[in-house]
């Protein structure tokens, strides 16, 4: 049964085509995945980086979410250990931003005079990276497709211009379009091939390895070694005396899907969690402020 | 006389706080004009989805011209005086007038138009308005809950100009997100205002919004032979989600009903923001829902209803898979996980805490007639459920869970149930639960939390009580009074204090002696060295306090004097929960200075007193104890009052004072036994008997006799009378 009138429901791989349509006629860079795990597509520096400052910015991009404490073996038919995000920054918003969102949602084929669109008080956060902003989950019939988020502070600093970002969750807006209970029988393309021929192996084997496999002292070392590492990159100077900030941020990035590991594992005790979260934070908070400091000092 | 209206329309406003944000906008618009000098005849303020609405009618067309004088220095203060006056006038010296040696300023404006004030006014409100939360949006420096796309005002139909950070004022707003007119409209005043909304389909008034809800509603399941289940929480939640709110039936995979219907509706109504729906007559849920959609879909609803449909069932499935897991967990993985869960830095992890009710219910279930095994078995059970999937997935089913698992597990029914309902009662409005088993663990969980944070030293201070000691207080006070429990709260919390410091020793003794551990295998470590003996002295200390001696020695001076604080905590929540009840709170505290502090008893004989002070005995033997209590208190300053029986039969002794003197004597033992008894208004009677000798004496008897004997014996007389009263009472705290 489909729930959509569209006369043939977009692939997935159509879906994110389409997207990247949309937004590149709105003037985005249309940018690749970061090739570093993340929990979240707000954490591509293209995202957390370039929402500090004053330099306006527009980018859109597909970034794989990789959230190891929520693999289910294949079994779930919703949750996955690693997804897609679908993300969209623009800075500073356009006035017109929930306009141009919701023509985004027409042009993947879901009709407002159909369905219930709703934007619902929604405030994001996010701890590990000291980031926040005001905004609303968008849901379409009571699902929650997109998080839509005035970024209001990043790094732990209040940003400079407000940037308006989207973070559309692929697999579950295509399964809406598609009108599919399960993930894995996502049609991927035109040709038959399906999310789960793609993926599910993956997440068999991702899932075991991320609750029984990893050697947590081994873990443990390796985020002390990549916090070590972020703070040695913020004491460096590029050729034109710029602070490393994006290589140190990498090492950031690393340190947190260590951490997830670790958590995934069970290996976090409930007292030292937050001192993990924290630590994070105030690597991340290092960077948003070299940034900062730097591109004041140049302007 | 005209009329304002005003809107800012913005992006959608979270439903929580709209109700709060119109009756900000109706005061500060209020204050500002006032301010100003305005006044009206009616203003009304809106919030919905997307705007903030005002109307004012009856506004004139100007603030009033305004004369006034002011007082100002003498003419012979130094000059800075006059200085300061000046300045504060805006005047010169021979703009003054002089009159009687005074400075006066006259001071005379011209009224302003309500336009300007009211455009002035706007932008003040805007830039002050005190959302909850609120952001800046692109690159402009305003702060609003969420970015304002528009600001309409209008005075007597005319555009009122003017622009806040760049947002021109107009007469123009907009209609439902997707099935208005797709235009921008103008509108002439507030009665065109509100048709032309509705004509785009926006209902402007909250009220409107939840009638249509609840009437739709009610009518989809009627339709269907079903009910609605009624949730006023979450109807005020939806009538600000939605501009046109239109409720539409769903169907529920019926597989879900085997589900506890609590995880069911709160699942639906946390998530989804569904109504649940039932079968009359029948118990539990019917596999439909309500959802409150926005608009009226072109295709009925169907498209909408099924989707709305299919990620319910995702939710669902969320919940069935905890509800299974769980069950595969149990309570003893789910203790262990306690062990791990801070409660408070200062107050050790949940396990310790569940040690500390669990001895607490324990020693509670006697006084309530509860099976202290029970007791103790369910205390150990009723915080597990918080490490449960399902309780991490709601907080809200913390309780329920454990009651639901616990009978799954083959818990009787009595452990079951105290499991449930041991955070019972919440508030001034929950129930209060009076299974025995039930009433000794929800004493136990209260107690202790209070007894944890008063020992850390975390008391409520004015408004601020951030771990819910009042409602604990209050808790622990309703399970004892509408239980008619008969407990001494007193040596209860010195014994959970107790327990609480043998388990703060006990931990750091583990420590000491797990840092001696490697020393001691080492060899390193010399039995009679000094860390040895510190570490046997702690762990003796806390052996000392940790078997039953907690409870059977004696509260100590110190502990009870520790302890009055709690009690004079518990007895304002007492005076509180009784002056609600109409009960005044002076007689409270006068029966609270007696220093008992089994509140059944305390409560019945603030009844008693009550009654007896609504008397006629009653009212005139409290002003014959003031007079009393007044003299012997004039006496007390001088030196100790003369000690001693009374005597009669003096020579010269007038009637009165004998009277009186046997009357004394008569009430003491007859208040004694009457007390003894617990029947206060007995004692009262007794003490009424007293009215008549007290008026007769002090009409007839001078205290301060010139003859030494005869003062010192009416004084011993009028301390016996005081004496006597003060076993009911402490009259002196009473008003009157």
């Amino acid at each position: 049964m489909s729930t959509v009138a569209a006369a043939e429901p977009l692939s997935f791989q159509d879906l994110i085509l389409t997207l990247h349509h949309y937004w590149s006629e709105q003037g985005c860079a249309i940018l690749q995945p970061y090739d570093i795990e993340v929990g979240a597509g707000t954490l591509h520096p293209a995202t957390v980086l370039r929402a500090l400052g004053k330099k306006p910015w527009k980018a859109a991009y597909v970034q794989p979410s990789r959230r190891p404490g929520d693999g289910r073996y294949g079994e779930n038919p919703n949750r996955l250990q690693h997804y897609y995000q679908y993300q969209v920054i623009l800075k500073p918003n356009p006035d017109n931003l929930q306009e141009l969102y919701l023509n985004s949602l027409r042009a993947i084929g879901i009709d407002p005079s159909l369905h219930d669109i709703r934007f619902v008080e929604d405030d994001w956060e996010n701890p590990t990276v000291g980031a926040w902003g005001l905004g609303w989950e968008v849901w379409c019939d009571g699902m929650e497709v997109t998080q839509f988020t005035y970024f209001q502070g990043v790094g732990g600093i209040e940003v400079d211009v407000v940037s308006g970002e989207l973070t559309y969750g692929l697999e579950r807006l295509a399964m809406y379009v598609q009108g599919v209970d399960n993930v894995y029988d996502l049609k991927f393309n035109k040709e038959g091939l399906t999310y789960g021929e793609v993926f599910l192996e993956n997440e068999r084997q991702q899932s075991e390895a991320n609750f029984h496999g990893y050697d947590v002292a081994a873990l443990k070392r390796r985020f002390e070694d990549m916090e070590r590492e972020a703070a040695h990159f913020l004491t460096m100077k590029g050729p034109q005396g710029q602070p490393l900030v994006l290589a140190a941020y990498d090492q950031v990035l690393k340190a947190s899907h260590l951490f997830n590991l670790m958590d995934a594992r069970g290996a976090i005790a409930v007292a030292e969690r937050q001192s993990y979260i924290g630590r994070i934070r105030d690597l991340c908070k290092a960077c948003a402020l070299a940034q900062v400091e730097h591109e004041r000092a140049t302007a | 006389m005209s009329q304002l209206l005003l809107e800012i329309f913005s992006e959608e406003i979270p439903a929580r706080m709209q109700q709060g944000a119109a009756r900000d906008l109706e005061r500060m618009a209020s204050d500002r004009l006032k301010a100003a000098g305005l006044s009206w005849d009616a203003l009304t303020t809106y919030a919905g989805p997307r705007r903030l609405t005002l109307v004012i009618d009856g506004l004139p067309a100007a603030t009033p011209d305004r004369n006034e004088e002011l007082k100002g220095p003498k003419t012979s203060a130094p000059a800075q005086a006059l200085e300061g006056f000046l300045r504060k006038t805006g005047l010169t010296q021979d703009q003054l007038v002089e009159r009687d040696g005074v400075w006066f300023a006259e001071i005379s404006s011209k009224g302003r138009a309500t336009t300007e004030v009211v455009a002035e006014s706007v932008d003040d409100i805007i830039r002050h308005f005190p959302w909850p939360k609120s952001m800046r949006w692109g690159t402009g420096t305003l702060r609003w809950v969420r970015p304002i796309k528009r600001i309409l005002a209008l005075f007597d139909g005319a555009v009122i100009p003017f622009e806040v950070d760049g947002i021109q004022s107009g007469d123009v707003t907009e209609g439902h997100r997707f099935m208005g007119a797709g235009q921008p409209f103008a509108v002439k005043d507030f009665a065109d205002y509100r048709t032309k909304l509705e004509r785009n389909f926006v209902l402007l008034d909250a009220a409107d919004r939840k009638l249509r809800i609840l009437e739709g509603a009610k009518a989809v399941c009627a339709a269907k032979g079903l009910a609605l289940v009624d949730d006023d929480g979450l109807l005020d939640e939806v009538s600000g989600l939605a501009e046109w709110p239109t409720p539409i039936l769903g169907d529920m995979d019926p597989q879900f009903l085997a589900l506890p219907p609590e995880v069911v509706q709160l699942s639906m109504k946390v998530h989804q923001k569904y109504f649940a729906v039932r079968e009359p007559g029948k118990e539990g849920l019917a596999p439909h829902f309500v959802v409150v959609a926005n608009v009226e879909a072109t295709d009925g609803g169907a498209a909408l209803a099924a989707g709305n449909a299919k990620v319910l069932s995702a939710r669902l499935s969320d919940a069935e898979f905890f509800w299974t897991e769980d069950q595969k967990v149990g309570f003893d993985a789910w203790n262990a996980k306690l062990k791990d869960v801070t409660f408070h830095a200062k107050l050790g992890t949940l396990a310790e805490r569940v040690d500390r009710i669990a001895a607490l219910a324990r020693e509670i279930a006697p006084l309530v007639g509860a099976d202290p095994a029970q007791a103790e078995q369910a205390a150990r059970l009723s915080k597990a459920d918080l490490a449960s999937g399902m309780v991490g997935e709601f907080p809200e089913l913390q309780g329920i869970m454990g009651g639901y698992y616990a009978r799954l597990a083959g818990q009787p029914d009595a452990v079951a149930d105290a499991i449930r309902d041991h955070y019972k009662p919440q508030g001034p409005g929950d129930t209060v639960p009076t299974s025995p088993v039930t009433v000794a663990v929800a004493m136990a969980e209260k107690l202790d939390t209070l007894v944890g944070f008063f020992a850390i030293d975390e008391k409520p201070t004015g408004s601020k009580d951030p771990y819910a000691l009042r409602r604990a207080a209050l808790g622990v006070i309703r399970l004892v009074l509408e239980n008619g429990v008969r407990v001494e709260l007193s040596n209860i919390v010195i014994h959970a204090g107790r327990r609480l410091m043998a388990q703060q020793l006990a931990g750091r003794a583990d420590k000491l002696e797990a840092f001696l551990e490697p020393l001691r295998k080492s060899g390193d470590l010399a039995d009679d060295g000094l860390l040895q003996q510190l570490s046997s002295v702690s762990q003796k200390t806390a052996g000392v306090l940790v078997v039953d001696t907690v409870e059977k020695t004696p509260p100590q001076e110190w502990e009870r004097r520790r302890s009055l604080d709690f009690g004079l905590f518990v007895m304002d929540r007492l005076t509180v929960l009784l002056r609600d009840k109409g009960q005044r709170h002076d007689l409270v505290a006068a029966v609270f200075a007696l220093g008992d502090d089994d509140l059944v008893r305390i409560v019945r004989r603030v009844e008693a007193l009550a009654a007896f002070l609504a008397t006629d005995d009653g009212a005139n033997l409290l002003a014959g104890y003031k007079r009393a209590a007044q003299l012997l208190k004039a006496e007390e300053k001088k030196g100790p009052l003369p000690a001693g029986a009374v005597a009669t039969g003096l020579p010269n002794q007038p009637a009165e004072e004998t009277a009186l003197a046997f009357a004394a004597a008569a009430a003491a033992s007859a208040v004694d036994a009457a007390l003894e008894a617990e029947d206060f208004a007995a004692a009262m009677t007794a003490l009424a008997r007293l009215r008549a000798p007290v008026d007769a004496f002090f009409t007839a008897v001078m205290v301060n006799s010139d003859v030494a004997e005869e003062r010192e014996n009416r004084l011993k007389l009028l301390g016996q009378v005081r004496g006597v009263m003060n076993r009911v009472a402490d009259f002196g705290q009473i008003a009157g």
